[in-house]
């Protein structure tokens, strides 16, 4: 058999997650499509899960935070690391997959933008008139490429299951691969520890992604079932504002970027993005 | 105390919820790990409900496992002058019960194609597509000659179980790539649920906003944010 030689392609040559480790039980496959590409899952009776794509040929896998990863191309990294995943004492949370018909890469974008909350959430992770967003740290982690913002502070009247009244929340989040993205946040009932809730993105197509939200909590006193339920119902509600956005394509071309207005966090991803050639989902040029 | 068990993205169980809060029935929420758990098809849930659907309205003994069951349990029980079930009048108690009957064809069209768009549920997705426009348009027709008359409602003159009925999954149609578009007097009549005292929300259906007076910038910085 010839190897072909496929050019490099950032959008092809990344890990994504593409279904629920516990959801596939040996025996068990599944179909998908990952950047364009149908592939196939499945769980060999003795336990190990084979991604392939129609012409058989394999693909690289790991099961890592509750899900199956994959790739259609050649990572040149190993998966990134999220230490909080083997903490003792969290609840690991598989929310399952929303479908959106977005752009991958405006479903991070959107979940790294505090500034909706009040208008999106509210009355759960933001209410007016305290819609204030007050300015905090945005930097490119040099070792990692990850993009980070710090020192996010906002007042929020439920900021989560486990939080009885408003209380303002200190946020962190990181970008660790162009479809995906992490954020910390005060964790009610632990002070100093922070709650991890992340979006892992699996681009169908351009403007078609499974969203697949995961979270490592400290909360004992809400049932799986709350604690899925709570986050669906905020994703819901991001999915219906996803759905609606104009252009469908994030604009990365320099001449469409509104640097004023649009969010810190916003602007230093659609450059490292740019930087980094990941132009799937993106409108590289203006229309 | 009423205890319902529940899903938030349900649309089914949202009328239970939002006919209690109409109504102002204090319940207990029991929340059911519906996808991607799939509790309501273990044994445990099972055997409360053998058809594996929610929602469920438990009561004491009463287990009541189909929402227009529920709503007519919650009307005939926590509304005294008893206009949300008008069971002392049988027209207009059979129209409710055919509007009933109609949410079904809802639930199973436009609430079908939501669960396919949203979770991926397996479905022949345009055929479902193609039926939810069949059933607005027999809604349509139906509205318009009820707004003809000056009703805001689907029976006679008030609201009912049957608006509540059918409105969620007319209300969330668009997450299943049904636009309202086409239907005025549908888009009327949503409003209209979306006025009454005690309305409340679920995610895909946002109350009505009076306009406020706020900073252009802000404004156009949360539609460009998303
Ligand atoms: N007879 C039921 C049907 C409601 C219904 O279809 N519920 C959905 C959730 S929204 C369900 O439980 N489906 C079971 C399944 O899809 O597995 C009712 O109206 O109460
Ligand atoms: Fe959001």
């Amino acid at each position: 058999m010839s190897e072909t030689v496929e050019k490099k392609d950032p959008a092809r040559d990344e890990w994504y997650a593409v279904g629920i480790s516990a959801d596939l039980r040996p025996g068990e496959a599944r179909e998908t499509i990952l950047v364009g590409e149908p592939i196939d899952i499945r769980r060999e009776p003795g336990g190990a899960v084979i991604v392939s794509k129609s012409d058989g040929r394999a693909c690289p896998v790991r099961e890592r935070y509750g899900h199956v990863w994959t790739s259609i191309g050649a990572p040149d990294h190993d998966l990134f690391a999220i230490p909080e995943a083997d903490q003792e004492g969290r609840v690991l949370v598989d929310v399952g997959a929303v479908r959106v018909r977005c752009s991958p890469l405006r479903a991070v974008e959107n979940f790294l933008d505090i500034a909706h909350f009040p208008y999106v959430h509210t009355d759960i992770l933001g209410a007016e008139p305290q819609t204030e967003v007050v300015p905090y740290k945005v930097h490119v982690e040099e070792a990692g490429d990850e993009v980070w913002a710090t020192k996010v502070k906002f007042f929020q009247p439920q900021a989560a299951k486990s939080a009885e009244g408003g209380i303002v929340t200190d946020y962190k989040y990181r970008v660790p691969a162009p479809t995906t993205a992490i954020l910390y946040k005060t964790c009610p009932p632990r002070p100093g520890e922070w709650d991890v809730i992340t979006i892992f993105v699996q681009p169908i197509a351009e403007d078609l992604c499974d969203v697949w939200p995961w979270m490592a909590l400290f909360d004992e006193d809400n049932s799986l079932a709350e604690l899925i339920h709570f986050q669906q119902m905020i994703f819901l509600q991001d999915r219906s504002i996803l759905e609606n956005q104009v252009p469908k394509l994030l604009p990365l071309d320099p001449k469409m970027e509104i640097p004023t207005r649009a969010d810190m966090t916003s602007v230093a991803y659609r450059r490292w993005l740019k930087r980094r050639g990941m132009t799937y989902g993106a409108q590289t040029a203006a229309a | 105390m009423l205890k319902l068990y529940d899903y938030v993205l349900s649309g089914s169980a949202y009328k239970a919820r939002l006919m209690m809060a109409i109504l102002g029935a204090p319940y207990e929420a029991v929340p059911v790990d519906f996808y991607p758990g799939n509790e309501h098809r273990q044994p445990d849930f099972l055997d409360l409900n053998p058809a594996g659907t929610l929602p469920v309205l438990v009561d004491g003994d009463l287990v009541l496992t189909d929402s227009a069951a529920i709503l007519t349990y919650l009307a005939g029980k926590h509304d005294p002058p008893g206009t949300w079930l008008p069971a002392g009048d049988p027209a207009r108690l059979a129209q409710v019960v055919q509007w009933l009957a109609f949410s079904q064809s809802l639930t199973a069209t436009a609430g079908a194609a939501r669960l396919h768009d949203m979770i991926n549920r397996p479905l022949d997705v345009e055929a479902a597509r193609a039926g939810a426009h069949r059933a607005f348009r027999e809604l349509e027709r139906h509205l318009t000659a009820q707004a003809f008359d000056g009703n805001a409602f689907l029976v006679a003159d008030q609201p009912t179980i049957a608006d509540i009925a059918c409105f969620p999954y007319v209300a969330l149609s668009p997450d299943g790539g049904i636009a309202h578009d086409d239907y005025p007097a549908i888009r009327g009549w949503l409003d209209a649920v979306k006025r009454l005292p005690g309305f409340i929300e679920m995610p895909g259906i946002h109350a009505l906003h009076e306009v406020r007076e706020t900073e252009p910038g802000v404004v156009a910085m949360a539609a460009e944010a998303g």
